[in-house]
């Protein structure tokens, strides 16, 4: 099965009307040596076999409906409403391409300005873009818009070390051939003081996540008017579902808001396809990066919407574009916009609430168990670390075979300091007893585990 | 045959924030099961978020309406060149959703989601074979972030050899708009060279440009004119003799499965479409997937974690699963680190959703299948230009790959644009063409018809632009101005740059 329609009657009177005998005569100019290689692939199946396949592999893995999982770390297991799948699965979305022709998209380009508008009241910013691969990725592009904003002539960019590991790795990544001065993560334990006292008059951005990686929220009071003062840009990495209860970003100065969105409407999908946000001010968003859509009229003078600022792009601008974004997530951004249109106002923060709430809780019969401590100064949301009385790996063993919990993320994994150190995530999914149970594991396992 | 959107759009649909009304909700959420705790100070707090509150009936009519705007391939022909519009098959959808694959969490243990490293591993192994190369990386989201992935590897690969000043990257005049923009991105020098009049790059401008500062050369092949280069083995030799790299641009690898390798033919490292060309859909933009493969040499650059098999009773293996319990020969799927890779370029492992829905498709197929839709597109390639060459002029009359660009000049209404050629398809019922790209062919019509697209649509997609050429001369206001029947007429693009609005601000 290929979906090809062709009878073979119909190859017979095209290949007739093309003028050549058979199909191989359409590739004399493929080089003989290389036409028409062996492909070892594995026999066709028909699709009754292949979901059969699938099926039974997808079966091989643990899956959190089955498994009750404690992780974060910048994937979260929130609940998806019903409605964004139908939503998303309508084909006149999903199978639309970008929406180059407009009179003929306005559908997407719509759903997309509403996403645009939704993300700018989340954030507190001017302008939202539609959209990047992932959080990491719309946060190393938003270095890369700081770089820009400075036109170049600024190479230093400090990092909070408590962004998520592998969104610095992904910064780190992309710009290694720009001789960047990438500081300010080295070590965890750096305060926000550290951090500014980094700011220097070759400093084009500083970066901070809050929630951080270990769940705390930072005091970004003041922040912005530290890092102005020295002409660089604040870029803060934000948790979406946080700003239904947090104050946003942009009341507190902050140039660029990005993160990962993929907690409203996306699953968790082992990773992706996820959708990075990303929010700037009015005055910048000629330097920014992807695709905008603005409204406008058409020639009846009936409101429509347009990809804007295209001059920006690489199908017009080429080696001077801001970027070479091109496909990006915008199916992921309409499953965003539709599950946050469904939580509205007043949803938002309840479901914000339901996870504090349902964190703290955690947190608090975690902090009394013997052996454990949890990291309780400062402010937290969703996620909180833990120190255990044994490796984290250890203790999640333990979890999964006797009690059939995923337990929390490895700190160990990027801070080597951290041993012993668990991030746990609680989200609106986790019912109390799920909480009770896992005490009730972590208290059998500092029994049973050894150190 | 014409569009009629007249029915199913009487109006313009608000935006949702106007059809918001202060207490309605879409959603339901679980009490509190647990106790309160103390919220952060109020200062700490936001007090004001303007999200719309709306039925999920208003919700539901609300996108449904959307949808009905916008044009689709499951709505009808959609020849938009270099995007291979095909045919999304539903099987794929059914395969991604499955919840053993969705509702996994990329921090599991490798030993808990060995069902999904096993995909990633064959898909990358079916990719190399497809693609004749060592290695590959699924990483990538898209295909421009496949194109960054591969210009990083080149980068990082001459600076291992401790030739750093390879700094500057040749494009073709032909090529896609992200490959300079990849190049400036990564911190290259982009240096341009001209097609001849075959639409081949011209090999004395290249040779002219090759050197020891050449990190290498960004190839798409078969060509944006839908032209396979004629004198590849030579273009590729020269660049490879002047020390520099090869990299091939996958986004029309659709006219290329079964019919050559790139990696037979000389690619370094190349970056794969798989929504383009392995049928995953484009979403309105996305989400894509830019698989990149490389060969021998370029492989231990490739960004990770990727794959691997190994045993479990090897020192190596840190899958996760209990030593004492598994044979001593058991293998297991884990994620490594290439050598000397150039790091990750997105969290996690790639566009996991995108993966399934690829692999299954490849593997429906297998290697006949793949072969006959390469075939395929071909045929109805060149089957649509022998029905569109009479009508409107050709960039190239040679053999075409799995593209053709047409003129879109007819020489007697010289007032007619492409873009009113393109407008007026719509009232055909039809998506328009790829518009003035390629850069280098005037008033260029971009045809991509893809393999799954029968004759019946072909022909009467030949008809529609015999009308149109026709009502150019008789009638070109008619032109001018359309589209007719979508819903909305021409926009007016100027205005939405000069006077941008970029939210909804309040009706």
């Amino acid at each position: 099965m290929t979906y090809v329609p062709h009878t073979d009657a119909d190859r017979a009177e095209m290949l007739a009307a093309i003028g050549v005998e058979r199909v191989e005569d359409l590739f004399h100019d493929v080089p003989t040596a290389c036409r028409f290689p062996e492909l070892k692939l594995p026999e066709p199946l028909s699709e009754m076999e292949i979901m059969a396949e699938l099926q039974a592999m997808s079966e091989e893995n643990l899956d959190v409906n089955h498994f009750t999982s404690f992780l974060g770390a910048g994937a979260y297991n929130h609940y998806v409403p019903r409605i964004v799948d139908h939503v998303i699965s309508r084909s006149e979305f999903y199978t639309a391409y970008t929406p180059y022709q407009p009179e003929i998209s306005q559908g997407t380009l719509q759903s997309i300005f509403e996403y645009q508008s939704m993300i700018c009241a989340l954030t507190g910013m001017e302008v939202a873009n539609a959209s990047h691969y992932d959080g990491a990725t719309s946060t190393a592009e938003a270095v890369i818009m700081a770089l820009n904003v400075a036109r170049g002539k600024r190479k230093r960019v400090i990092l909070s070390p408590l962004i998520h590991p592998e969104y610095r790795a992904v910064i780190r990544t992309y710009t290694q051939g720009m001789g960047l001065d990438i500081v300010g993560d080295d070590d965890p334990a750096s305060t926000m003081d550290d951090l500014t006292a980094l700011l220097d008059d070759n400093t084009a951005c500083l970066i901070v996540q809050s929630p951080n990686f270990f769940g705390q929220i930072e005091d970004l009071a003041g922040l912005a008017d530290r890092v102005h003062a020295a002409r660089a840009m604040l870029v803060v990495v934000a948790d979406p579902i946080s700003l239904g209860l947090l104050k946003p970003p942009g009341d507190h100065g902050a140039d660029i808001v990005v993160g990962e969105g993929q907690a409203l409407g996306n699953g968790l999908n082992f990773g992706g396809p996820y959708l990075g946000f990303f929010a700037c001010r009015e005055k910048d968003v000629r330097k920014s990066a992807g695709r905008l859509v603005g409204q406008t009229v058409d020639a009846e003078g009936r409101r429509g919407f347009v990809l804007t600022l295209s001059t920006r792009e690489q199908h017009i601008r080429r080696e001077r574009a801001t970027s070479n974004i091109c496909t990006n997530q915008a199916l992921c951004a309409l499953a965003t916009a539709v599950h946050l249109a469904a939580l509205g106002k007043t949803g938002l923060r309840k479901l914000a609430e339901l996870c504090y709430h349902k964190a703290h809780y955690a947190a608090n019969r975690i902090a009394a168990l013997d052996g454990y401590q949890v990291a309780m100064e400062g402010l937290f949301f969703k996620e909180f670390v833990v120190r255990c009385p044994a490796p984290v790996k250890a203790i999640n063993d333990f979890l999964l075979e006797e009690w059939g919990i995923i337990g929390g993320y490895d700190l160990a994994r990027d801070y080597p300091g951290l041993q012993n150190h668990m991030l746990l995530c609680v989200t609106e999914v986790i019912r109390r007893e799920e909480i009770d149970a896992l005490v009730e594991a972590l208290a059998e396992a500092a029994r049973e585990v050894t150190p | 045959m014409k569009a009629d959107f007249g029915v199913r759009c009487a109006g313009a649909e608000p935006v949702i924030y106007e059809l918001s009304k202060a207490g309605r909700i879409a959603t339901t959420l679980p009490a509190l099961d647990v106790p309160k705790a103390d919220l952060p100070p109020a200062a700490w707090l936001r007090d004001e978020l303007d999200l719309p509150e709306v039925s999920e009936l208003d919700l539901m009519r609300h996108y449904v309406r959307l949808s009905q705007l916008n044009w689709a391939i499951d709505v009808g022909f959609y020849p938009l060149g270099s995007c291979t519009m095909k045919y999304n098959p539903k099987v794929n959808e059914a395969a991604a959703r499955l919840p053993g694959f969705a509702a996994t969490h990329p921090y599991q243990d490798p030993h808990i989601v060995q069902g999904n490293l096993m995909l990633m591993y064959t898909l990358q192994d079916m990719l190399k074979e497809v693609g004749g190369f060592a290695g590959v990386t699924l990483q990538p989201a898209a295909g421009a972030h496949g194109e960054l992935t591969g210009v990083l590897i080149m980068r990082a690969y001459h600076v291992d050899r401790g030739e750093p000043q390879r700094t500057r990257v040749i494009v073709p005049d032909s090529a896609h708009g992200t490959n300079p923009a990849t190049t400036s991105m990564a911190g290259m020098e982009v240096i341009e060279v001209p097609s001849d009049v075959r639409g081949n790059i011209d090999l004395e401008a290249l040779e002219a440009v090759c050197g020891e500062t050449v990190c290498g050369l960004m190839l798409t092949n078969p060509n944006t004119l839908g032209l396979f280069e004629e004198q590849l083995v030579e273009v590729i030799g020269r660049i490879h003799a002047c020390g520099g790299l090869v990299y091939g641009d996958g986004a029309n690898f659709n006219a290329l499965m079964g019919i050559a390798k790139p990696g037979d033919l000389g690619f370094d490292v190349m970056h794969f479409n798989l929504h383009k060309t392995f049928s995953t859909p484009h979403g309105g933009g996305g989400p894509g997937a830019g698989a990149v493969g490389a060969s021998e040499a370029l492989a231990p650059f490739l960004p990770g974690p990727i794959v691997q098999l190994c045993r479990c009773g090897d020192a190596a293996c840190d899958c996760g699963c209990d030593r004492e319990e598994v044979e001593e020969d058991a293998l297991c799927f884990h994620l490594v680190m290439p050598e000397k890779s150039i790091g990750r370029v997105k969290a996690f492992y790639g566009n996991f959703g995108v993966l399934v829905r690829a692999y299954t498709y490849i593997r429906m197929l297998g290697a006949p299948g793949l072969r006959e839709v390469s075939e395929m597109a071909v045929l109805n390639a060149n089957y649509l230009k022998s029905q569109v060459r009479d009508i409107f002029a050709i960039s190239h009359e040679r053999t075409h790959m799995h593209e053709f660009v047409a003129k879109g000049i007819v020489p007697e209404a010289p007032d007619v644009h492409a873009l009113d050629i393109a407008k007026r398809l719509i009232d055909y019922g039809f998506h328009p063409p790829t518009n003035y790209f390629p850069l280098i062919v005037p008033e260029a019509l971009m045809i991509e018809p893809t393999e799954t697209e029968s004759r019946e649509t072909l022909d009467a997609f030949a008809d529609a632009l015999r009308s149109i050429r026709d009502e150019a001369l008789t009638d070109p206001e008619v032109l001018h101005e359309a589209p007719h029947s979508a819903p909305v007429r021409r926009l007016d693009e100027v205005r939405a740059a000069r006077q941008p609005i970029f939210r909804w601000q309040g009706e």
